[in-house]
């Protein structure tokens, strides 16, 4: 199997010019802040890129930046200057007429050894100066990666917030008729190109997750004929069951040091159970004990507490959301609002609860924060569920399921920047990566 | 017409299709089995069968929202299964639950694993050995009715008892 990650982007970023971050005035006049409530898009220039592959990059940099909901590239009919010299200082002034905040230019060249390297520029319009400058190397199957680091680098520098646009999603690919659907284990970049395959559609996969910190997702498959949770590596195709359990495991989630699968575990009396297996150790630790179902953990980032669903509270169907110890101590619940709420996902910065909440016939995607206090919908529809943040914690993915089947969406904190992500089949389950490194 | 598309997904209910298509589609009730539609005496499934067992027997009962009780229908349902297995004790038995879409996936494979035991234990309450007895839960991988709607819903929200080992 051809390698899928391999080895990335060469060289880190070397500063060029005169004015790189380090020496840029504390106070830039361009910035963007995320967390106010209402960001109006910022008007963003970017010029086709030059070189034989500049203006593919160029584009792929304005579209992961325009999907962010937080920029808004300007049509470039409208621009007065016509950039040739990517390195040299623009007219700040033809910018300015035409409204853009920021502008970008860049180039993307060929190297004697046949790598490319790709260099940008970020200019502060209304500030007259250079924000930053970095260059970049890659091998060929790497141009797409190439324009995902340029846009997070821009991302960051304006929002002062990690990007995310240099990331893959796992998920799970449907075709075929509803009550016959072949599901496939595929992995994606965040914007849905390079589509991949992870498995052949013979047996039923669900629910895969990345691992924080190596090329390995964990997922369900009934490839055996009793449904298990399995580990496989993304690279090599190595497949591994977790586990020796009897019954059947299913939802299991990575902890953050990537060191343990935590699942859920069928007891014979048919209620499920959670459990953590130690992937080094080999040994599991029983999480409840509970005649309900408890399933659908999700650890805190520091890993010292555990978020998960059960309908021991109110009887069958009333599932709600709790948060326990990762030893298992003090489950006590933190929804209370009105309806049934399900896996919950914990935020990569901490600070916040994703869910599914079932309410008044419809399917909502929300957040709350770790006491179960604030809660927020951010998405709501007839049929959908299954958040996975961004590794930035400012952006959800989950799955809507519309006209046939499933399609994979995406949701900013605020709520109001909705967008689809482009699938060639349907597409549900999806988990995101963390940054690619 | 859904309905009925989807049940021919299960071979052993084409019988029953035929038989529905003559009759058209005037059954407001969910057919649990051949009886319940009159079809006593159509499908002429040798005593014993796997055909027997779903067309004269009803292989499925189904299940209230987001409930793993038994109800009184399947009760009957079950109780009619549990002599039929005690009869014809050469096959193993796997019961499938199921839920429908109304629900996030991994409740509903924890949901139609509870299911499938409340059936198991009933059946075992019955008298049938538990040790030919397994479970499986298909969450709501495997609906047989694909519209979007309560008819729907009610019909995937199932326990399916399915017979194995020894041929029909």
């Amino acid at each position: 199997m051809k390698s899928i990650l391999k080895p990335l982007l060469m060289v880190a970023a070397m500063a060029m010019g005169i004015s790189s971050v380090a020496t840029l005035p504390a106070q830039a006049t361009l910035e963007l802040n995320v967390n106010k409530g209402n960001v109006e898009p910022m008007p963003i220039a970017i010029p086709d890129f030059q070189g034989g592959l500049g203006p593919q990059i160029s584009e792929i940099v304005a579209a992961d930046l325009k999907r962010s909901g937080l920029f808004a590239p300007i049509d470039k009919a409208a621009f007065v200057e016509k950039i040739s010299n990517p390195d040299a200082t623009p007219r700040f002034d033809d910018w300015k007429v035409i409204n853009a905040q920021a502008l970008v230019t860049g180039s993307v060249s060929k190297e004697a050894d046949g790598r490319i390297r790709a260099q940008y520029r970020l200019w502060d319009i209304f500030g007259n100066q250079q924000l930053a400058g970095e260059q970049f190397f890659a091998n060929d199957a790497n141009q797409r990666r190439v324009a995902h680091i340029i846009a997070d680098a821009i991302y960051e520098k304006i929002t002062g917030e990690k990007g995310y646009f240099d990331t893959r999603v796992v998920f799970v690919d449907e075709s075929g008729a509803k009550n016959a659907r072949k599901k496939r284990l595929a992995i994606m970049d965040q914007d849905g190109a390079n589509v991949r395959y992870l498995s052949d559609g013979r047996s039923i996969v669900l629910t895969p997750r990345f691992s924080p910190n190596r090329q390995e997702i964990t997922y369900m498959s009934y490839e055996s004929g009793q449904p298990k949770v399995y580990l496989l590596q993304i690279e090599t195709g190595q497949r591994e069951l977790v586990g020796n359990f009897p019954g059947m495991t299913f939802a299991p989630r990575f902890s953050p040091d990537g060191q343990k699968v935590i699942m859920s575990l069928l007891r014979d009396d048919g209620n499920s159970n959670i459990f953590a297996m130690d992937l080094r150790s080999r040994s599991t630790t029983r999480l409840t004990d509970s005649t309900a179902i408890d399933t659908s953990p999700s650890y805190s980032p520091d890993g010292s507490q555990i978020v998960f669903t059960s309908d021991r509270g109110g009887g069958s169907g009333r599932s709600q959301i709790y948060v326990m110890g990762a030893d298992g101590s003090n489950p006590h619940r933190i929804s209370f609002g009105d309806g049934v709420y399900s896996t919950p996902v914990w935020s990569p910065r901490g600070d916040l609860i994703a869910f599914t909440k079932q309410s008044g016939g419809e399917f909502q995607i929300g957040v709350m924060k770790t006491d179960g206090s604030g809660e927020r919908i951010l998405s709501s529809g007839f049929q959908q569920e299954g958040p996975t943040w961004a590794p930035n914690g400012r952006v959800l993915m989950f799955f809507r399921d519309s006209a046939g089947g499933p399609k994979l969406v995406s949701v900013d904190l605020t709520g109001r920047n909705e967008q689809q992500i482009p699938t060639a089949n349907y597409a549900s389950d999806p988990a995101w990566s963390p940054l690619l490194e | 017409m859904s309905r009925i598309a989807a049940l021919t997904r299960n071979p052993a209910m084409i019988a029953l299709v035929a038989a529905l298509a003559i009759t058209g589609c005037a059954s407001k009730k969910t057919p649990n089995s051949a009886a319940d539609l009159g079809l006593n005496g159509a499908g002429a499934a040798t005593p014993g069968s796997a055909q027997d067992f779903t067309v004269n027997i009803g292989d499925r009962i189904f299940f209230d929202t987001d409930s793993s009780s038994i109800r009184a229908d399947a009760q009957t349902t079950l109780s009619r299964q549990a002599q039929w297995l005690n009869q014809y004790r050469q096959y193993a038995i796997v019961i499938e639950g199921h839920a429908d879409e109304r629900g996030t996936r991994e409740y509903n494979l924890a949901l139609g694993a509870r299911r499938a035991a409340a059936a198991r234990d009933f059946l075992v309450s019955k008298g049938v050995s538990a040790g030919r007895l397994k479970t499986i839960s298909y969450g709501k991988e495997r609906p047989v009715a694909v519209c979007d709607d309560i008819s729907c819903w009610s019909q995937n929200r199932r326990a399916v008892t399915t017979l194995s080992g020894a041929g029909s």
